[in-house]
């Protein structure tokens, strides 16, 4: 069995998880990674996705997050989420309302770059819907 | 003098208003503490947000790269003052504290000859600051609606003030609002938030921080990525410790207002019976006074 580490979840509005997990997979910007115990310093940004939590009891919990950062050390993991709501919580019509502001927003976009990472955003949020909502 | 029957009236109509006071010290009560719980549940993140953004601009060194939002744009010409009250009064001296502090800045600013533009949040704050600076108020926020403050309503504010600053509309953006002390003591306070005064951030005390971190994108991305949403906190913060004070204002000035409500109760019963004594004492005297005339 795995060596457990401190993992904690916070969005503004309130700290949702801070328990000893084995591990946990981010969806970091460039890439999903799974962070273990002992893990080297990493600082990256997330995107819209799943993370998935195992906990040192065994259990699974997964929560979506939009947007936000986590801050990796050897002896913990803290996950700063924009917003972040457990999987089973999910509520389908704020899913659909922030994809709509998405497209809005690449709609919008004055120049190439700001369409560019409006039009990103788009597609993690559709894949995330696609990944979470039976179809 | 009164009559008997007007003085009834009045203690009838103060008893009323006495348990319209009362109940809304009760809600209060019930609305300072959820409001309470609210602002220490968000600590922690700007906590964390803090010590990571402390991390990052160490890492950084204060290069070159750093975005505006952090350094500023070098010109303390144009201010912006985002003054964040309640939406309701019967809160004592709150809000008008708020708009004092607000005013005296804005009176300072002028005298050296500097820009101001002003956005209101709440109605108090725009209803006090518009007899003065009308001209200076370009926005305001309503959160009348608003039931549960959440992170979208901060962030919706947080979006207007950058928005602005990368059209240039200002230099330097500065955040009012009431700390929460304790229920009796709300501190108003003025926060500079553009350009963010990080030089005074405390050194990481997190186990292992001061590591070398690898970074996901590049530092300077991850910090343009960053300070935005260290905004979002930073007016989100001010939002609650608003909703915690106004609720603590709002408490004491119902229990003030009961009590004096209870004194004056007890002034106009004592009137009543004397008057109400003095009267029987007079009936009394005309009739003892009329049996003995036969």
């Amino acid at each position: 069995m795995a060596e457990a580490f401190k993992f904690e979840l916070v969005s503004p509005e309130r700290l949702l998880v801070s328990e000893q997990v084995e591990s946990v997979v981010i969806p970091g910007a460039e890439g999903e990674m799974t962070v273990m115990a002992h893990h080297a310093p990493v600082m990256t940004t997330i995107k819209p996705g799943v993370v998935t939590v195992k906990t040192a009891s065994g259990g699974e919990e997964r929560y979506v997050v939009f947007g936000g950062f986590a801050d990796i050390v050897p002896a913990g993991c803290t996950l700063l989420a924009e917003s972040a709501v457990a999987v089973k919580d999910v509520d389908r019509a704020d899913l659909a309302r922030r994809i709509k502001e998405a497209r809005e927003d690449a709609v919008d976009a004055k120049d190439d770059q700001a369409r560019s990472k409006a039009e990103q955003f788009l597609s993690q949020l559709t894949t995330l819907e696609g990944a979470i909502l039976p179809a | 003098m009164p009559s008997l029957k007007d003085l009834r009236n009045r203690i009838a109509s103060v008893k009323a208003t006495q348990k319209i006071t009362k109940a809304m010290q009760m809600v209060a009560a019930a609305k300072l503490r959820r409001a309470q719980e609210a602002a220490e549940a968000a600590r922690p993140y700007s906590e964390r947000m803090g010590s990571v953004l402390a991390n990052i601009t160490q890492a950084i060194g204060g290069g070159g790269d750093a975005p505006a939002l952090m350094t500023g744009t070098g010109k303390d010409d144009v201010h912006l003052l985002v003054v964040c009250t309640a939406e309701r009064g019967l809160c004592g001296g709150f809000n008008s504290q708020i708009a004092r502090l607000a005013r005296d800045h804005i009176r300072r600013l002028l005298a050296d000859g500097k820009q101001v533009k002003i956005i209101c949040v709440g109605k108090k704050g725009f209803d006090i600051l518009r007899r003065d600076y009308a001209a200076m108020i370009i926005d305001r926020v309503d959160l009348r609606e608003v039931k549960t403050l959440g992170f979208v309503n901060a962030d919706a504010i947080a979006k207007k003030v950058i928005h602005l600053f990368n059209e240039g509309g200002f230099d330097i953006c500065t955040l009012f609002y009431s700390q929460f002390k304790s229920v009796i003591s709300q501190i108003p306070t003025a926060q500079q938030i553009i350009p963010a005064g990080l030089a005074s951030a405390p050194a990481e005390a997190i186990e292992g921080g001061n590591a070398v971190y690898e970074y996901e994108p590049e530092p300077g991305e991850i910090l343009s990525d960053l300070i935005p949403r260290n905004i979002s906190v930073q007016v989100f913060r001010a939002l609650l410790e608003n909703a915690a004070g106004e609720m603590g204002a709002k408490m004491s000035a119902m229990d003030n207002a009961t009590r004096n409500a209870g004194e004056m109760i007890n002034k106009l019963s004592i009137t009543y019976n004397r008057q109400r004594q003095a009267q029987i004492t007079k009936e009394l005297i005309e009739i003892i006074s009329g049996a003995e005339a036969l």
